[in-house]
C-alpha cells in the first residue's frame, strides 16, 4: 500500500505540465463541442442571437445617434449671435450710425443690419404668408442688428455683452441666440442619461435571457451531467461547456447587434445626407466603426459568460447523482 | 483495500439502510455482496464512491478515511474507482467510443493515449468492432459491456459493480462474471453486488450477505 502511494505522489508531481495540457485540451474540446451544439440547433440559436442582438442594438444604436447629434452640434458651440431688435422710432440712418458704433467695440467681430423692409421681404418669401403680409397697412417688423461677438468670447462674456447692448436707448430687445443651444445641450445630456438607463436595463435583460437559456441547456443535459459526475467529473469540468455555450450565444448576439446597427445606419444614410445637403452641410453619418463592432462582440461575449455563470452556479451544483 | 468499521447509514426519512456493518476486503480480492433488495447493497456501494456519507462508523478506501475527503475532492476519489451501474448510465447521444473515453477525457489524457486505452478496453469486452455505434443500437448485454469497458478504461484499483447482470440471461451473466474475474486476476479489487445467488454460488468467491442493513455472513476475511 505504502509503495503505491509513493508512486502516486511521484506521478502527480511529474504530471503538472500534463495537467496543464489536459486543462487546455478540455477548454478546446468544450469550446468546439458547445459551438457544435449551438450550430446544430441553428433556428433556436438564431432566435437567441436575435433577441440579444436587438436588446444590445437598441442602446448602442441610440448612442451612435447621439454621437452623431453631438458631432453635428459641436460646430455651434461658440456664442453665435446677438439679435438687437431696434425700437420703432429708430430709422435706417440712425440704425447705420449704431452699426458703426457697435462694430468699433473690441469684443464684436461683425454687425449685420437687416432693415425692416428686407426682413419683411424675406419673411413673406419664406413663410408663404405673402398675401396676408401684403394686406397689412404697416410693416410689423422692427429693424434688426445681428451682432456676431468676437469668437474668443465665452458664453458668460457673451451674456455680458448682450446686457450692455440691451441698455442702449435705441434697442428695444437684445436676445442672445444661445438659449436654444443650451436647451439643446441639456436635452442631449438628458437623452444620454436615458440611453444609459435603457442600456443598463437591457444589458441586465440580456444577462437574464442568457441565464435562462443556459438553465434550459443544463436541464436538457441533466442525465449527462449526472453520469459525468458519477465517473469523476469535477464541477469546473461540468461547468466549462455551459460557459462556452453562453460565450457563443453572447458573441453571436453581439454580432447581430452590430449588424442591426449598421443596417439601420445604412437605411438612414440617404435621407440624412439629403437633409445635410439642404442645410449646405458636409455632415456625414458616422457608423459603428470596426472597433465599435469589435467592442460589441466582446461586450456580448462577456454578457454571455455572465449569464452562463449565473445559471451554472445556481443550477449545476444542485444536480448530484442519486 | 476497502474496510468498513461499524458503519451505519440512516437516511433523513429515518430509514436505517446500514446498521453497524464491519468487514474488510483485501487488495486483489473479488467479493460478492448479496441480499434482498433493500438490504443495503446499493447504500454500501454509494458510501464507497462517496455518493453518500456514513452516519456513524468509518469507511476506509485505499488507505484513506473517507470522512476526511472534502467535497471538492470527491471527483478525484471517484476517478480512482471504476463503477458498473445496473442501468448502465451511458450517454445515449454519444458513440460507444466516446462513452468509454469519458473517464479518460475527464482525467485529461491526450488523444493518442485515449484512443489506445479505449480500444484496449473495448477489445477486452469484445466490442472493438462497435466503437462507432450509438448505445441504443446495442443489446442489453452489449450496453453492459460498454459500461464495464468505461469502468476499467482508467485502470482503477477498485471496481464496483451494482447488479451488473440484473437484466441479462444466465449465459450472458456468466460471461460478464468471467470478465470481472479476469480483471481481478490482473490485480483489481472487485466488489459485485448481486442477488443472483445461483450464479454467484457457482463462482467460488467470498460472499458478503446483508439483511435489513445488517451484515449476516462473510464479514471475516
Amino acid at each position: 500500500m505504502s509503495k503505491s502511494r509513493a508512486e502516486g505522489a511521484v506521478q502527480s508531481k511529474a504530471r503538472f505540465s500534463d495537467r496543464y495540457n489536459a486543462w487546455l485540451r478540455h477548454h478546446r474540446l468544450s469550446a468546439a463541442d458547445s459551438l457544435h451544439r449551438v450550430l446544430d440547433n441553428l433556428v433556436s440559436s438564431l432566435m437567441t442571437w436575435l433577441v440579444i442582438g436587438i436588446a444590445l442594438a437598441l442602446p448602442v444604436g441610440l448612442d451612435v445617434a447621439l454621437d452623431n447629434a453631438t458631432e453635428l452640434s459641436s460646430g455651434w458651440d461658440s456664442p453665435s449671435q446677438i439679435s438687437l431688435f431696434l425700437k420703432d422710432e429708430v430709422d435706417t440712418a440712425a440704425a447705420m450710425v449704431l452699426v458703426k458704433d457697435i462694430e468699433a467695440r473690441d469684443d464684436v467681430q461683425q454687425v449685420h443690419f437687416v432693415s425692416r423692409e428686407d426682413a419683411l421681404a424675406e419673411f413673406s418669401a419664406l413663410s408663404g404668408f405673402a398675401d396676408v403680409l401684403a394686406s397689412l397697412e404697416d410693416n410689423p417688423l422692427p429693424n434688426l442688428l445681428l451682432v456676431t461677438p468676437d469668437s474668443a468670447l465665452a458664453g458668460a462674456a457673451a451674456g455680458g455683452l448682450r446686457a450692455k447692448l440691451a441698455q442702449r436707448k435705441e434697442v428695444a430687445e437684445a436676445v442672445l441666440d444661445m438659449e436654444w443651444l443650451q436647451r439643446l445641450n441639456s436635452l442631449m445630456e438628458l437623452s444620454r442619461r436615458l440611453v444609459i438607463a435603457i442600456g443598463v436595463l437591457l444589458v441586465l435583460g440580456v444577462v437574464l435571457i442568457l441565464g435562462n437559456t443556459i438553465r434550459l441547456a443544463i436541464e436538457n443535459r441533466r442525465e449527462e451531467i449526472v453520469i459525468v459526475k458519477l465517473v469523476g467529473g469535477s464541477n469546473p469540468f461540468v461547468r466549462r461547456p455551459f460557459l462556452y455555450t453562453g460565450l457563443w450565444y453572447g458573441v453571436g448576439g453581439g454580432f447581430f447587434a452590430a449588424l442591426l446597427v449598421s443596417l439601420s445606419l445604412w437605411f438612414l444614410e440617404a435621407p440624412v445626407s439629403e437633409l445635410a445637403a439642404l442645410y449646405q452641410s458636409e455632415f456625414v453619418l458616422a457608423g459603428l466603426g470596426l472597433m465599435g463592432a469589435l467592442n460589441l462582440l466582446i461586450l456580448g461575449g462577456l454578457l454571455g459568460l455572465a449569464g452562463a455563470w449565473l445559471a451554472v452556479t445556481r443550477h449545476l451544483a444542485a444536480i448530484v447523482p442519486r | 483495500m476497502i474496510s468498513f468499521e461499524r458503519v451505519s447509514k440512516r437516511y433523513q426519512e429515518g430509514h436505517d439502510a446500514l446498521r453497524d456493518v464491519s468487514f474488510e476486503i483485501a487488495k486483489d480480492d473479488l467479493v460478492f455482496l448479496t441480499g434482498h433488495s433493500g438490504a443495503g447493497k446499493s447504500t454500501l456501494m454509494r458510501l464507497i464512491m462517496l455518493m453518500d456519507r456514513a452516519t456513524r462508523g468509518k469507511v476506509v478506501v485505499d488507505g484513506v478515511d473517507l470522512a476526511s475527503v472534502p467535497g471538492r475532492n470527491i471527483p478525484a476519489h471517484r476517478r480512482d474507482i471504476g463503477v458498473v451501474f445496473q442501468n448502465h448510465q451511458l450517454l445515449f447521444d454519444r458513440s460507444v467510443f466516446e462513452n468509454v473515453a469519458l473517464p479518460l477525457i475527464i482525467a485529461g489524457y491526450d488523444y493518442r493515449e485515449v484512443g489506445r486505452r479505449v480500444r484496449a478496453a473495448l477489445d477486452k469486452v469484445g466490442l472493438l468492432s462497435r466503437e462507432r455505434a450509438l448505445p441504443v443500437t446495442l443489446s442489453g448485454g452489449e450496453q453492459q459491456r460498454v459500461g464495464i469497458a468505461r469502468a476499467v478504461v482508467g485502470k482503477p484499483k477498485i471496481l464496483l459493480a451494482d447488479e451488473p447482470t440484473g437484466n441479462l440471461d444466465p449465459a450472458l451473466s456468466a460471461e460478464i462474471m468471467t470478465l470481472f474475474e479476469e480483471f481481478n486476476q490482473v490485480g483489481v479489487t472487485v466488489l459485485i453486488a448481486s442477488h443472483d445467488l445461483i450464479l454467484i454460488s457457482q463462482l467460488r468467491h467470498r460472499i458478503i450477505t446483508l439483511s435489513e442493513g445488517r451484515l449476516v455472513t462473510g464479514g471475516e476475511l
